[in-house]
């Protein structure tokens, strides 16, 4: 049943049957940079979310990050901290926050925004290197996305 | 406040001599300029798996050396409407081009700008020669610039930063610590900030280009300065710069002066 809503949604109903995700640059943030609301007011799926972690298209946080629970998937990074038992010590609202723009967290991270479109210097078409219109950047995560890789971030508990 | 990250910095300590003669200097204590930055530079060298270093050990696995071959009779051969080689004006390579490719870029007064080795190529091939400039970052000018380059290995690299060049070396530091592109990132954040650590399978070093044009194994051919520049700046989801684009020419004067002191190694190979 949900499904089959959702399938409407998508072609073009949003917003009488649901709340349509906010644009990214609407996104509310809280003065230390977590974000309260769910973006679709669906619940992530850690499944989904654990699988955009590991996908270079998607996520790709493992670039970064080491996380034990995806030892699988190889070549773990060393750029950010591990993020075993993260959801333990960071909150739902913290973790949103920081998946969908870490800088309003940390200011000066080197940790990408996932779900932003705005304000980038020389923003390209993806990995062409061609450029793109600002307006016609897409975030490089959905709203959908962020709340899975979210889920999943909260099932890291030690 | 930003807090450096202090990357540990796990080069390794094999030493590099090739062909059991020439001693390349891999690291070297950081030039004046990056003070309170980065206390040593380290050659991309030291980051690449023993395997990979091994075939710089030797010319005859070194498989850059197919290309400078060739080159070499390119160097000889005529072409363009003035009847001349490269040879004609410059004789033996060997002699003529030594010590040449570590001081590139550097200023040339004459065009008012500061040039690099391609560029002086290219200036060759159209007012001397008559010939048809070679693409910038074709196999044949990559080819032409590792044969001038061979004949500076083991020499220490020493690009002046002062006097005519300052404004382009600043503009070129300017575009070191920009944030371009989608992820947001800079030069720096991976070269400088995360040096030895690794990003997914890469193994992240200092981004030196004292061993340009590099031989890389993942697509076995010659890469230029300005390709690869290219290719890191793709990878932040950026619109890059072109090869031979007045930014990407400041860009390398910035980027060799960070690798004053270590030896031309060029062609190294790396993965
Ligand atoms: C290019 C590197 C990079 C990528 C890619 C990246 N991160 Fe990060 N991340 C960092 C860094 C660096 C930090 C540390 C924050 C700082 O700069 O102080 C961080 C911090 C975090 C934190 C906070 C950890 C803590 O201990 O509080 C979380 C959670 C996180 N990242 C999740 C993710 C997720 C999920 C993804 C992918 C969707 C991701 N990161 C992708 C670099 C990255
Ligand atoms: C007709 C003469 C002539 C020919 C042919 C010629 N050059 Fe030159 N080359 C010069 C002169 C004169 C200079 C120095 C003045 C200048 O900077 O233009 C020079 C300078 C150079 C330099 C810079 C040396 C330095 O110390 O900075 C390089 C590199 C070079 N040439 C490479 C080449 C190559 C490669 C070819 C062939 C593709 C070539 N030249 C063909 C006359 C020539
Ligand atoms: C997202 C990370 C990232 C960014 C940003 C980045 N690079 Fe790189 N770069 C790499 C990786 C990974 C390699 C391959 C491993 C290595 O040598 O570090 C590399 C390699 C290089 C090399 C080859 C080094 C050698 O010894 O062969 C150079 C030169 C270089 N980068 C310069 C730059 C410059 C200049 C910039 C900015 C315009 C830049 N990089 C931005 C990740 C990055």
């Amino acid at each position: 049943m949900k499904h089959v809503l959702l399938t409407l949604a998508a072609v073009g109903f949003a917003g009488q049957a649901f709340a349509t995700p906010p644009v990214p640059s609407e996104v509310e943030f809280d003065e230390y940079g977590a974000v309260e609301a769910s973006l679709t007011g669906e619940p992530g799926d850690p499944a989904r979310g654990a699988e955009v972690m590991v996908t270079r298209s998607l996520g790709n946080c493992v670039a970064c990050h080491q996380v034990d629970d995806l030892s699988e998937a190889p070549f773990h990074g060393e750029v950010g901290p591990p993020l075993n038992g993260v959801g333990g010590y960071r909150t739902e609202a913290e973790l949103r926050g920081i998946v969908i723009d870490a800088k309003m967290i940390f200011p000066e991270t080197m940790m990408p925004g996932f779900y932003k479109t705005t304000g980038f210097i020389r923003p390209g078409d993806g990995y062409t290197g061609k450029a793109a219109k600002e307006e016609d950047l897409e975030p490089i995560l959905t709203a959908q996305q962020v709340e899975d890789v979210v889920a999943y971030l909260m099932t890291l508990q030690d | 406040i930003v807090l450096p990250v202090m990357a540990l910095a796990e080069a390794d300590d094999d030493t590099l001599i090739i062909n059991e003669e020439i001693e390349i200097v891999t690291k070297a204590e950081a030039p004046a300029h990056l003070e309170g930055v980065v206390s040593e530079v380290i050659s991309g060298w030291h980051f690449r798996s023993d395997e990979t270093q091994a075939l710089e050990l030797d010319d005859f696995e070194n498989p850059a050396l197919v290309y400078t071959d060739q080159a070499l009779d390119t160097w000889n051969a005529v072409e363009g409407s003035e009847g001349k080689s490269c040879a004609s004006c410059h004789d033996d390579v060997e002699t003529s081009m030594q010590g040449v490719r570590a001081v590139y870029p550097k200023w040339d007064e004459k065009a008012g700008e500061v040039q690099t080795l391609s560029m002086q190529i290219n200036d060759c091939r159209e007012a001397n020669m008559g010939a048809e400039p070679y693409k910038y970052d074709s196999a044949p000018m990559a080819a032409m610039e590792a044969l001038i380059s061979l004949q500076s290995r083991g020499m220490p690299v020493d690009v002046a930063i002062d006097g005519p060049a300052a404004e382009t070396w600043e503009q070129g530091k300017e575009l070191y610590y920009t944030r371009t592109g989608q992820l947001e990132l800079s030069c720096a954040n991976c070269h400088e900030q995360n040096y030895g650590n690794m990003i997914r399978a890469d193994h992240l070093s200092q981004g030196q280009i004292n061993g340009f044009p590099t031989y890389r194994l993942k697509n076995a051919k010659l890469n230029t300065v300005h390709g690869r520049f290219k290719g890191c700046v793709r990878d932040t989801r950026a619109e890059t710069y072109a090869a031979g684009s007045p930014e990407f020419v400041a860009l390398e004067l910035y980027v060799a002066s960070r690798g004053n002191g270590l030896s031309v190694e060029a062609p190294a190979v790396r993965n």
